[in-house]
């Protein structure tokens, strides 16, 4: 029997359940608080700061020798522009932090903030790409004329003239509002300065602490090693807290210029303002199309608002050349020309959000087949059972290569799951009472766990991608795990103590998963990108299995056995065939102090490293909806998983995945967007006015799993943590379009809020009281 | 997100919290539920030197009467009392409607009665119950206690009859007996915000047309409003969709609409349009 396979509860829940938890805000015991004062304008040139007479106060003026944050993306499209920690002559975004009050709580800090005056002499904001890309657009950055920091293009060389052999071309313009990834507790840091060392140690809710220490003493221009980064319990990230901030770095300086301890928890304001958003995009497509439904080329216009600055260390082009490179998706054609531009606007930056800018390209290219199915006057089920890829390993128009998975079948297993002649009957009857039923597909892929090889493609100045993995069992036979990932409510520490216990023979609550301290990790890339249970996890598997190698080793020496027969479970090397066996914290003592016994080196301590090129998951949702027609109203009725993640460690686990995942990709779909005024001011600053979805406007999930086993990844498992949340939303607006097909209406803005479908109605070619 | 200092008082009587406020006059403010004025603290848009706490004045919370003599709320009970209102009849049954679409569970068991009806949300649904049906609210302070009808008591957006040193003390309710009809349609972006649109409506049916008739919308103005002018169509009406469909129309003419970020004037109108309606249906169902 093995632990893979098994719902087991988290090992992470008890402490959290029970108010355990170690948060950021819980280290800020006897530090002083820190409040940022924060540009009111969108855009416009410093003119002076008045600071009060008492109090400490400091400006990017007192920020002597402190380097912009500058992150590096080697394209000869790219533009890169710094950004200053705190500015001197200009803003360019409402809430850019502009200069720091320190007091001895929070509240007073807050009253020190409101007597600081940055007088701004305004500017005119650029807020949209469109006001960005007009001919006459000011630049918001003199390093980018033309306010484009990155742009991608590709023809393929037949792509003109299939275009014009097409049967049909079908074309959409898609919107995707400004949204944030909204984690439940947002940033925060405390920063203490050590006399004794002289090193400060920054506790920081984020997932990279090691990429967070390498961006602030570059910054600073001080070793890594006089910096510590601690990311303890983190309430959420989902991308967000992948990025540096500037805030972060201010906080280590002000630990060092103050030698002491200074916190800040960032409160829901700031994060809305100025944490990072994303999902800010528009994209034009037409496909051209065969008689029988054949996706034969795709053209495509993508624009991304990436926001004022480019985010560290992932740069600006995350979401541009992501769209540019995955948009294809799961089908399977070979002309392609796109163009992508990520455009710079006085808003605040885009940086990762679960997804990234999958959910998008997922609408995209669910709505293109469903728009083509109508067209042409095929099945929407059809048409994707002609266009989705079956042969692996499969190349995309842009060099993509995507390894076996299951797209048909996935969709097949959730179409039969959903009976959707059954649908029918139920929608048509339904509509002879004026109720508007929908039901919408959507099939996507998840790139998940790519490591340098592929970020390597992207050409940035920092390559991510590999991971280590530091594994030692201790003199009592428990196992500590050291890993360079930083989990922060994934349960990957209850994952990987599944894994190790399957190669290594102890109990998982025998296995100490230690993450997010520079101090106590090899050096990695945090957690993002669904790549931990990939990566890491491979890492940690390789690293169990050296262990086990050796406990079998020492096993066999021991009892005078062969290696090969010794089997490691239930906490007892076992000889095969024998009623030998010995506990395994008996091999773990001998090894540490009967180690002129084994004729090997003491200790039990093994590495693992594994950097891959990354594995496809896949999936299928379905989505029924009920739509009111008189109000624009959505309810979603019933909502179908098909995940094929591979080998599935802990159901529960991935379960929770995909369940988070989707729920945030319903509030992509319905509620979420981030509002600025035509003067640039914020208006959705609370969750007054941001609404994602409550438990009261998500489902309950019906989920299925299969398993395609793909060679690219040592644990068997593939990546779950984005699939969510980029296949929901298409899920749900093709089922909105499906319900409202009687009134000819399209579906082109997400989130199709009450207005828009209203709105939508009421614009119809066929009048909503006919 | 943290309030500017302040000074906290917790009276015991209505007696002693009446004193308070009037010696620290327009610098004050009561504490109630605390669900809208906390918020408003913590965003430093409200900055009161001094709070004086209505807590510990047990005797602003109680509930009396019943549907056929009316009711009397104390301005300091709270919201969850509704969920089983201690009286039957329709008005019971109308509280019990509304008060769940009044934000969420937690906030229920603090929010207060008096505190929505003092703070004077345009979208608060019991500001709606009691301009439609007509309450009496009685303000008491240290010179003694007046009372204001419900009509007079809402000014504007977050704007009462309330002077800085009076504090509500309790809502009288007029008695809606059996045979009244009640209906209550609300439509906000997710369950438990506040409406972008809502309409409450209460009817009396007999020999097939309206023979008395309530209706009041909410959430679309800067204050909930009685709409005479409709309930003066209604009136001797059949309760017909016909019927309703034309109320409608007359309500979206009665009513200058207020946009923000969830509806602009336009959608607002419309969902105007489809509360009545629904309301009214509801009721005469
Ligand atoms: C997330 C959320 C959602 C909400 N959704 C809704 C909703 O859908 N519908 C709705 O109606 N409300 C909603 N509310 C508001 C909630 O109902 C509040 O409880 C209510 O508005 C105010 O009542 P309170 O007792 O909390 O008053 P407080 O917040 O304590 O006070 C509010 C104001 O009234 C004054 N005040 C309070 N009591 C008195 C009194 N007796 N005499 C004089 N002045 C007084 C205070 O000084 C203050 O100015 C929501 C609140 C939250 C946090």
């Amino acid at each position: 029997m093995t632990w893979i396979g098994r719902s087991l509860p988290r090992l992470e829940d008890p402490a959290l359940l029970k108010g355990r938890g170690n948060y950021v805000a819980d280290h800020a015991k006897g530090a002083l608080h820190v409040t940022f004062v924060r540009s009111a304008l969108a855009a416009g040139d410093i003119v002076g700061i008045e600071r009060p007479a008492e109090g400490l106060v400091f400006t990017g003026a007192d920020l002597d020798g402190v380097g912009p944050i500058r992150p590096v993306l080697h394209r000869p499209d790219y533009r890169a522009v710094g950004q200053p920690v705190l500015p001197v002559e200009r803003v360019v975004f409402p809430g850019q932090a502009v200069a720091v009050a320190v007091a001895a709580s929070a509240a007073e800090a807050e009253d020190l903030a409101e007597q600081v005056f940055i007088d701004i002499d305004p500017i005119e904001p650029i807020l949209d790409f469109d006001a960005a890309l007009a001919a006459d657009a000011r630049a918001v950055h003199p390093e980018a004329p033309e306010n484009v920091l990155v742009e991608g293009r590709l023809e393929t060389p037949g792509f003109a003239e299939t275009v014009a052999s097409a049967h049909a071309v079908v074309e959409l313009e898609l919107r995707s509002r400004r949204q944030s990834a909204m984690p439940l507790e947002p940033r925060g840091g405390v920063a203490s300065f050590d006399e004794a060392t002289g090193r400060v140690t920054l506790v920081a809710s984020v997932q990279m602490p090691h990429m967070l220490r390498t961006g602030i003493t570059d910054c600073l221009g001080i070793p890594e090693s006089d910096l510590r980064v601690v990311a303890p319990d983190v309430g959420g990230g989902f991308g967000q807290k992948m990025s540096l901030f500037p805030e972060y770095v201010v906080l280590v300086w002000l630990a060092r210029r103050l030698r002491g301890k200074v916190a800040w928890i960032e409160d829901r304001r700031e994060n809305f303002l100025a944490s990072a958003h994303s999902r800010d995009q528009a994209f034009t497509v037409r496909g051209a199309f065969a008689a029988d439904g054949e996706l034969l080329a795709l053209e495509a216009d993508l624009r991304s608002n990436v926001g004022a600055f480019s985010c560290y260390p992932v740069t600006c082009g995350v979401e541009p050349l992501m769209a540019f490179g995955e948009l294809p998706g799961p089908y399977r054609f070979s002309q392609y020309k796109v163009r992508s531009r990520g455009v710079t606007t006085n808003t605040c930056m885009m940086a990762p959000y679960r997804g990234v800018a999958r959910p998008m390209l997922t609408f995209t290219m669910e709505r293109l087949m469903d728009k083509a199915a109508a067209q042409l006057g095929i099945d929407a089920v059809d048409i994707r059972r002609r266009n989705l890829i079956t042969a692996f390993p499969h190349r995309s128009p842009t060099g993509v290569v995507y390894d076996e998975g299951s797209y048909l079948q996935a969709m097949e297993a959730a179409v039969a799951h959903v009976d959707i002649p059954a649908f029918r009957a139920r929608q048509a009857e339904a509509r002879r009472h004026g109720r508007c039923l929908g039901l919408g597909v959507s099939v996507f892929s998840e790139r998940t766990g790519y490591g340098t090889p592929v970020f390597a493609q992207r050409m940035m100045g920092i390559v991510p991608g590999y991971e280590s993995v530091d594994l030692v069992m201790d003199p009592s036979g428990n196992v500590e795990v050291r890993i360079g990932a930083s989990p922060h409510g994934q349960g990957l520490k209850t994952s990987l103590a599944q894994l190790v216990s399957d190669e290594v023979g102890v109990t998982p609550d025998k296995v100490r998963v230690v993450s997010g301290d520079t101090d106590a990790t090899p050096y990695g890339w945090g957690t993002f990108a669904s790549r931990s249970i990939v990566i890491s996890g491979g890492a940690t598997k390789l690293a169990a299995v050296a262990a086990a190698t050796k406990l079998r080793k020492i096993a066999a020496k021991l009892m005078e056995a062969s290696e090969e027969d010794i089997a490691l479970e239930d906490g007892y090397a076992r000889v095969a065939g024998t009623n030998k066996a010995m506990p395994i914290p008996e091999l773990a003592r001998a090894a540490y102090h009967q180690s002129q016994r084994l004729g090997m080196p003491a200790g039990i301590r093994e590495s693992g490293f594994y950097d891959p090129a990354g594995t496809f998951s896949n999936a299928c949702h379905i989505c029924e909806v009920e739509v009111d027609v008189e109000t624009g109203g959505v309810r979603i009725v019933r909502f179908v998983v098909v995940e094929d993640a591979g080998v599935v460690i802990n159901p529960m686990i991935v379960d929770g995945q995909i369940a988070g995942g989707v729920a945030q990709g319903i509030g992509n779909a319905l509620y979420e967007e981030m509002i600025y005024d035509d003067d640039g001011n914020l208006l959705t600053v609370s969750l007054a006015d941001y609404l994602p979805p409550t438990a009261l406007e998500v489902p309950d999930l019906e989920i299925l799993h299969m398993e395609t086993i793909s060679p690219e990844s040592v644990t068997k498992a593939k990546g779950v943590g984005e699939g969510g949340t980029i296949g929901a939303p298409a899920a749900v607006l093709n089922a909105v379009a499906d319900a409202l097909s009687p009134f000819g209406v399209e579906i082109n803005v997400m989130p199709a809020t009450p207005e828009r479908i209203r709105a939508a109605i009421r614009n119809a070619k066929v009048p909503a009281d006919a | 997100m943290k309030p500017a200092a302040f000074a906290y008082l917790a009276p015991t009587t209505l007696g002693e919290a009446l004193a308070m406020l009037d010696g620290v006059q327009d610098d004050g403010k009561v504490l109630a539920g605390g669900q809208s004025l906390v918020p408003a603290m913590n965003f430093r848009l409200a900055r009161p030197a001094t709070l004086v706490d209505l807590n510990g004045l047990s005797e602003l919370d109680h509930v009396s009467g019943d549907s056929d003599r009316g009711v009397v709320i104390g301005a300091l009970v709270r919201h969850a009392a509704f969920h089983a209102p201690p009286f039957e009849g329709p008005l019971a049954e109308l509280l019990a409607k509304v008060v769940r679409d009044i934000a969420h569970y937690p906030i229920r068991q603090r929010g207060t009665f008096g505190g929505s009806l003092a703070h004077a949300d345009p979208a608060s649904e019991w500001c709606l119950v009691a301009a439609t049906l007509g309450a009496t609210m009685h303000l008491a302070s240290v010179a003694g206690t007046r009372t204001v009808a419900a009509a007079d008591f809402f000014r504007g957006t977050f704007t009462t009859a309330l002077a800085p040193n009076e504090i509500l003390v309790r809502v009288d309710l007029p008695p809606l007996p059996a045979g009244w009809r009640t209906g209550f349609y609300e439509f906000s972006r997710r369950k438990g915000d506040f409406a972008l649109a809502m309409a409450l409506a209460t009817l009396q049916i007999d020999g097939g047309a309206i023979r008395a008739v309530r209706l009041g919308v909410g959430g679309v103005s800067d204050r909930p409003r009685r709409l005479e002018t409709v309930e003066a169509f209604l009136a001797g009406k059949p309760p017909t969709p016909a019927t309703f469909a034309e109320a409608a129309e007359l309500a979206r003419g009665a009513v200058a609409v207020t946009a923000d970020i969830h509806a602009s004037e336009a959608y607002r109108s419309d969902l105007l349009g489809t509360v009545v309606r629904r309301a009214l249906a509801e009721a005469a169902a």
